[in-house]
């Protein structure tokens, strides 16, 4: 099975890369889900869940990470995720995601309510 | 003891507590070094992804943005200099508030005002010491600067470079540095951020044998590049405060590696001289005897 090849990067680290057969993604005008051979693409991701469906040497399975703006560039089979704060679903702290969400609500921070729940739904796998 | 032979052990005690003092330093700086270059290592994936992207856009799309082309007469521009918060770190400081100066003056000659940002106490002081305006300063994370940092610097930089140059904005953006090329050698440099020039990131691409594909932008070239180039800025201002951090660590090192092998050569001196001190009193006190038994003897011999 053909498969694209993954780089998830934030400004500070390498948070994934690997093997991957599709990986969905919020673009600033809706999700987006790029395969192996895609058409060149380079968007602008808005805050939200990003999937990718791992294959090959990565053996089958889903990573899910919260991705808090960035881009996606996708070219010669290799698509980039690059993005400013990045983290995979299992790296989460849920309880201090739901801690900084109901601090958000009660401050009235919208920008930080977006993270916490960004953050929630990549754990839960909610979209 | 002889009054000589105290002052120098004094001295010697004094050296020796100095010298424990820049040894530890010196290993501080030296691991400070080796993780301020791992950190630059971490950001180099997103750095360059970001490169080729911008690259990316500039070669697809025939786009006209305020952060790419270069203004007609150019009348104002920003200076972003990067200092350290701490001294002790030989001329690194004073290397690159030079470079700094030097294209201040360029600047200048070329007919365009140079408005001042400042990272570092060091910066800053030397600026407010001279009675310089700058526009805006910041201190406190020189030594281990996170992302968080570099965006608040960028920030006003990229509204000042947004905005028109009648209301107080720039045409240029230059950032000065100090690049760390290896443990020994680092270098303070001036470079032009903004406008970008596209010509040098097309050949760049090019010279690597890389023909880039025909992009499709989401959701438009121009949002796509709006959204790309503060981030692109960002990226930079960060790399050159991590390589910033990692010169001055190096330096520290070196300044305190010196000052410690002067004071093991003081050390060495002064207990040469201390010995020297102690044989003379030696020497005084056998002769004192010598001559004091001498004048009994010749006392018991004349009494006789």
């Amino acid at each position: 099975m053909a498969e694209l090849h993954v780089e998830l990067v934030a400004a500070d680290r390498q948070v994934w890369s690997g093997k991957a057969s599709l990986v969905v993604a919020r673009t600033s005008s809706g999700d987006i889900g790029v395969m192996p051979g895609h058409q060149p693409l380079l968007g602008v991701l808005q805050s939200g869940p990003v999937t990718i469906r791992t294959t090959g040497e990565s053996g089958d399975g889903t990573v899910v990470a919260a991705v808090h703006g960035g881009f996606i560039s996708f070219a010669d089979n290799k698509l980039s995720l690059l993005a400013e704060i990045a983290e995979l679903s299992d790296e989460i702290d849920v309880q201090r995601a739901e801690r900084a969400l109901e601090r958000a609500k009660s401050d009235a921070d919208a920008a930080a309510e977006r993270r916490a729940d960004v953050r929630l739904r990549a754990v839960t796998g909610v979209h | 003891m002889g009054a000589q032979l105290r002052v120098y052990k004094r001295r010697i005690r004094s050296v020796t507590a100095t010298k424990k003092i820049t040894k530890a330093m010196e290993m501080i700086a030296a691991s400070r070094v080796v993780k301020a270059q791992r950190q630059v290592a971490a950001s180099t994936p997103y750095a360059s992804e970001l490169t080729r992207a911008v690259t990316a856009v500039a070669t697809g799309s025939n786009t006209q943005h305020p952060l790419t082309t270069e203004a007609e007469k150019p009348t104002r521009a920003a200076l972003l200099l990067i200092t350290s918060d701490r001294g002790l770190a030989g001329g690194y400081s004073s290397n690159v508030i030079k470079a700094a100066e030097q294209l201040t003056e360029r600047l200048r000659a070329e007919g365009k005002e140079v408005d001042a940002y400042i990272v570092g106490r060091k910066g800053v002081s030397y600026y407010s010491f001279r009675e310089r305006t700058f526009v805006e300063s910041w201190t406190g994370f020189t030594d281990s600067p996170t992302y968080a940092d570099a965006k608040t610097v960028a920030a006003p930089l990229i509204e000042a470079v947004q905005k028109d140059t009648a209301e107080g904005g720039v045409d240029e953006l230059h950032i000065v540095y100090t690049e760390f090329l290896s443990m020994m050698t680092q270098t303070a440099l001036d470079n032009r951020l903004l406008p970008l020039s596209l010509d040098e990131a097309k050949a760049e691409g090019e010279s690597k044998g890389e023909i880039l594909p025909l992009f499709d932008f989401e959701p438009s070239a121009e949002d796509v590049l709006d959204a790309l180039l503060p981030r692109y800025v960002e990226s930079r201002i960060y790399n050159a405060l991590l390589q910033a951090a990692a010169s001055k660590h190096a330096a520290t090192r070196r300044a305190m590696k010196s000052a410690t092998d002067n004071a093991e050569e003081l050390i060495k001196s002064l207990s040469r001289l201390a010995n020297a001190a102690r044989q003379a009193d030696i020497t005084q006190e056998i002769s004192e005897i010598v001559g004091g038994s001498a004048a009994l003897a010749d006392a018991t011999a004349g009494s006789d």
